[in-house]
């Protein structure tokens, strides 16, 4: 426990240094690995934790950008506040597709989840609402700078927000999960008639599991909007859904650790794909998919456990 | 009225392109309680395959014929060097395996053939039948062609020792081992067989949209729905939702909606088919016992 | 005195070409290389549009074996946004801030490229000759350093749009478009081509890139009485559409986009007695049109293609047009001489006065100034017989 706490300690210090040492675009990159890791622990909580496989959950991350966005673009809200507007609008979108989702499981809420994912782009393009969501052109943001004139770079200021409000969100998830209800999450998913014979309100559970994931990814999505100063349907299509659920896996189900584990993936694997090969740069994106199933197949998070349960039980 | 009836044949043919595909998903999920995503793309690449043949100068059928024996070894390749290392993993990581199946196999064949579309050839007749002039022939074979193929499946596993033991395979692998059932070999044996049957439904579906390699991603959403809404243990299931779900499609997409939400709409419906239906029409209501 | 008259005349020289002799270089330039930056989708939905980015590359390999740009290697490097914006962002910043490249060249699609219209601007680097047909590319004023290449969408379709209302002025339209940016643009010219008479038009409908078959809406546009078709779809829709629209035996006059008019694979995989009648516009010559078979300009881009890009189909007009664009490009950086700043980049693509590469059409040119940001605008009219598109009337837009 307390070797724990030293290193998540020493991890913050280096992700507070990092931005002064790296440059600009390094930043970046990393600001979006936080958001990726925000993203990809909402939907562990779902699928992860609760055992209820979401292939849409890109129509949350969609969900969240364009909250901020438009709130940006046709309501001059500043960009610190379209956060918590996209979180509750998410945290409220989410419970109300997990309740008639209840009544799915496996591959029917699968294919529901699926449905969602494609449908969300086309919603997005929809005519009538192109007056708020920009159509097809999508909506171009302005990029905050820092305040009280700190010596910051906007790209700097972006990565220190975006940490504060990732920070936040994992420890809120640490401390949900780690106790009744993150046990309750489990149960459910491994035993629900059991659970629900001890007394756990499953519909509830898996109702506000849906919310509360939603509400994780659509955080992510309004500071992704934020950070690519830039929404459209087309960046929301449903491989975004596809490739959280391989984030997840490959980071480690029911895993706090593991979001992290699943962001470094998605945000660098393909590009050292397109590195290696531009002729089919997807084609080796997807062997290092296997490689990694293959090697670890609870995902990095459980590959390690594994070997420190190892070193541990070993004299 | 006209208008309607055009639509609806129109409907039925895209319809047979969905049960088709949606036959293959549902071969594989009898066969391994799991729904390949890969198995679009299995059948676009055999396809190609077909087209290789038939460009080198092989006649329809004989193409035919070899392109179905190589789709079920590929199949069979697949289980036993792709699959089997995973076996024993979270389903969700076998997931993510399909997942890169599937993204590998288009890109590879991306790669080979190109991106501009191919004509796949057609063995039925050119000329329209009986003046029917919104369904084209080949249009007709296919529905036909995916019908065979429907009936051959059901018989085979309703009325076959091999098919017994395969859905017995799937069901319970244990006590199918103890009555001395090769579980491995029928896991092998079903992804050829719905590797095969991938193989024609692309055979089939190419001579209609054209062959490239995003051929079957939209379809792939569609028969999905379509297996699911049917019910994912029945062929035949598989086979009327899929010409429900094309007609539906075009019907919302002409009448009632308009083509831009023509997706969005059709797919709320099929959920909440299975809200009210949650296996499917023709599915077998699973029963968990504590 | 003969001296000074030699050093006043060698002043002179100086003076009359101030290119050469300064050397003056933005970051990406150097004595030895210019680095040249670009976004392609090699994965993803637009990969079929890849090609592009490949037949750029080889033919930078070409010029490079050849001696280079004034001496000068060309370093080509192109990523894989998969046509999609947030990466698009994430790798003009790395060509920007990273490679440090000089420009930043065919960027492909409309929402990548705005995804970094900003972006470009702001860090004042070259966002040159970009790969989409839309209009805002041509904005010199509040966008200085961003410019397009190609006829744009809504040109085109003003052009059918004022056709009809001259030889079919009670025409009842019927429109099909894909449901993205692409599509939208042509519908938004054409109605603008039509003004008032937009009521012309009686149905519009849609298709998504993941629809199988457009035949369902083909089926649609028939039983709306429509008498002339715009038809605004990419190759394999296009293909279903003119196919299906001959099978269910409705003959419209018929306008099919610039984008897919290929003989080889559109008209062909369609029916070629499907497609006569078809009507269309072009402004590069297309590789499979018997017209064009022993063009020398089509000739010497087979062989370039088979020593070069030997993967790349010799079918495909996307790799055409790539080799013209990157023409284009090597012609600005020839001009630039060794004045390779990144404002003199701009300057001198801002300055092409009626110069053309040989792919072109016969009659057009490309032509920019400062305040004309569009490369080319012409465009000729051409009908398809049934074997190949005959061009006609005269060469219109600018």
């Amino acid at each position: 426990m307390k070797r724990n706490v030293l290193l998540i300690a020493i991890l913050l210090i280096i992700a507070c240094a990092l931005p002064f040492v790296v440059s600009n675009y390094r930043t970046f990159q990393l600001t979006l690995v936080m958001v990726y890791a925000t993203a990809l622990l909402g939907l562990n909580i779902l699928t992860g934790y609760n055992g209820q496989i979401s292939l849409g959950h890109g129509a949350f991350y969609a969900l969240g950008a364009y909250c901020a966005a438009i709130l940006m673009d046709q309501a001059g809200a500043p960009y610190w506040a379209t956060v918590p507007v996209a979180a509750a609008v998410c945290l409220v979108a989410g419970f109300l597709f997990g309740l008639p989702a209840l009544r799915l499981e496996g591959l029917y809420l699968a294919l529901a989840t699926f449905a969602l994912g494609v449908a969300m782009p086309q919603l997005l393009k929809y005519d009538h609402l192109a007056k708020w969501t920009g159509g097809v052109q999508g909506i171009v943001i302005a990029k905050p700078e820092a305040p009280f004139g700190l010596p910051l770079n906007a790209d700097q200021w972006l990565y220190f927000f975006t940490l504060a409000i990732t920070v936040a969100m994992f420890v809120l998830a640490w401390n949900l999960l780690r106790g009744r209800i993150g046990r309750a999450l489990v149960a459910i998913r491994d035993q629900h008639i059991a659970a629900e014979a001890m007394g756990i309100d499953s519909a509830l559970y898996k109702s506000a599991a849906f919310g509360v994931s939603a509400m994780y990814t659509g955080v992510a999505g309004a500071l992704s909007a934020i950070a690519i100063q830039y929404v459209a349907p087309d960046s929301f299509n449903i491989f975004v859904s596809i490739v959280f659920l391989v984030g997840i896996v490959v980071g480690g189900l029911a895993s706090i650790s593991g979001a992290l584990y699943g962001a470094l993936f998605i945000q660098f694997v393909p590009n050292l794909a397109d590195e290696i090969s531009k002729a089919a740069p997807w084609a080796i994106f997807g062997v290092f998919m296997i490689g990694f199933v293959y090697l670890m197949p609870t995902g990095v998070a459980g590959a390690i456990r594994l070997l420190l349960a190892k070193r541990r039980s070993s004299p | 009225m006209d208008v309607v009836l055009h639509q609806v044949l129109a409907g039925l043919a895209t319809g047979g392109i969905y049960a088709s595909l949606a036959l293959a998903l549902v071969m594989i999920y009898q066969a391994t309680h799991l729904v390949n995503f890969a198995q679009g793309e299995i059948a676009m690449f055999t396809t190609y395959i077909a087209w290789s043949l038939v460009n080198a100068g092989v006649p329809y059928w004989p193409a035919f014929g070899i392109t179905v024996a190589v789709a079920f070894a590929l199949g069979i390749l697949i289980e036993r060097v792709v699959i089997r290392p995973v076996e024993n993993a979270p389903v969700l990581a076998v997931v993510v395996v399909f997942i890169a199946l599937l993204v590998i196999l288009n890109s590879v064949a991306g790669w080979i053939y190109t991106y501009t579309i191919k004509s796949f050839p057609s063995p039925f007749p050119k000329e329209p039948l009986f003046g029917i002039r919104y369904m084209s022939p080949h249009e007709l074979g296919a529905i036909g062609v995916t019908l065979l193929v429907l009936a051959a499946l059901y018989a085979f596993f309703r009325f076959t020792p091999l098919g017994l033991a395969m859905r017995a395979a799937a069901q319970n692998p244990q006590s199918s081992r103890l009555v001395g059932i090769r579980v491995g070999w029928m896991l092998a044996l079903g992804w050829g067989l719905a590797a095969a049957v991938g193989a024609v439904a692309g055979m089939m579906v190419a001579p209609i949209v054209y062959l490239d390699p995003n051929m079957m991603g939209g379809i792939l959403l569609y028969a999905f729905a379509a297996a699911l809404v049917g019910g994912i243990d029945s062929p035949m299931g598989a086979v009327i939702g899929g010409f429900a779900v094309g007609v539906l499609e075009n019907l919302l997409g002409a009448f009632v909606i308009g083509n831009e939400l023509k997706l969005t709409v059709a797919l709320a419906l099929i959920i909440g088919v299975l809200l009210v239906r949650p296996s499917g029409f023709f599915g077998k209501v699973h029963v968990t016992r504590v | 005195m003969k001296a000074k008259l030699a050093t006043l005349a060698a002043m002179a020289a100086l003076a009359a070409s101030p290119a050469h002799g300064q050397k003056k270089y933005d970051p990406g330039a150097s004595d030895s290389e210019i680095k040249v930056g670009n976004t392609n989708p090699y994965s993803g939905p637009a990969s079929a549009y890849g090609t592009i980015g490949k037949t750029i590359a080889a033919y930078f390999k070409m010029v490079n074996e050849q001696g280079g740009i004034n001496g000068r290697k060309v370093n080509f490097i192109t990523y894989d946004d998969g046509y999609s914006p947030p990466k698009t962002v994430e790798m003009a910043r790395k060509l920007v801030e990273q490679d440090k490249v000089l420009l930043i060249f065919q960027p492909l699609g409309t929402p990548p490229n705005s995804a970094i219209h900003k972006y470009m601007n702001a860090k004042k680097v070259p966002h040159l000759f970009v790969a989409t047909g839309a209009t805002k590319w041509d904005d010199p004023k509040n966008f200085p350093w961003t410019m397009g290449w190609q006829p744009n969408y809504q040109t085109e379709a003003k052009i059918y749009a004022q056709y009809i209302m001259k030889e079919k002025p009670n025409a009842k339209i019927g429109v099909l478009y894909q449901n993205d940016d692409y599509g939208k643009d042509y519908l938004k010219g054409f109605h603008d081509g039509l003004g008032a008479k937009k009521s012309m038009i009686v149905k519009e409908v849609s298709y998504e890139v993941s629809d199988p078959t457009v035949d369902s809406q083909i089926v649609q546009l028939q039983a709306s009485g429509a008498d002339v078709f715009f038809n605004v779809t990419t190759p394999k829709f296009a293909a279903q559409a003119i196919r299906k629209a001959y099978d269910i035996g409705w003959k419209p006059m018929h306008f099919l986009n610039n984008v897919s008019t290929s003989v080889a694979t559109v008209l062909t995989p369609a029916g070629l007695e499907k497609s006569v009648g078809l009507i269309s516009t072009a402004y590069i010559k297309d590789p499979t049109d018997k017209q064009w078979a022993n063009d020398a300009a089509i000739e010497k881009w087979r062989v370039f293609m088979k020593k070069y890009y030997p993967d790349g189909s010799l079918t495909d007009n996307s790799n055409v047009y790539g080799y013209t664009v990157a023409i284009t490009l090597h012609q600005v950086l020839r001009q630039c001489g060794d004045n390779l700043t990144r404002e003199n980049v701009m300057r001198q693509a801002a300055s092409m006065k009626g110069w053309r590469p040989e792919t072109l059409l016969p009659g057009i040119t490309i032509t920019t100034s400062a305040d004309d940001f569009a490369p080319v605008e012409s465009v000729q009219l051409e009908r398809f017989n049934g074997k190949q598109w005959e061009l006609f009337g005269s060469v219109l837009g600018k």
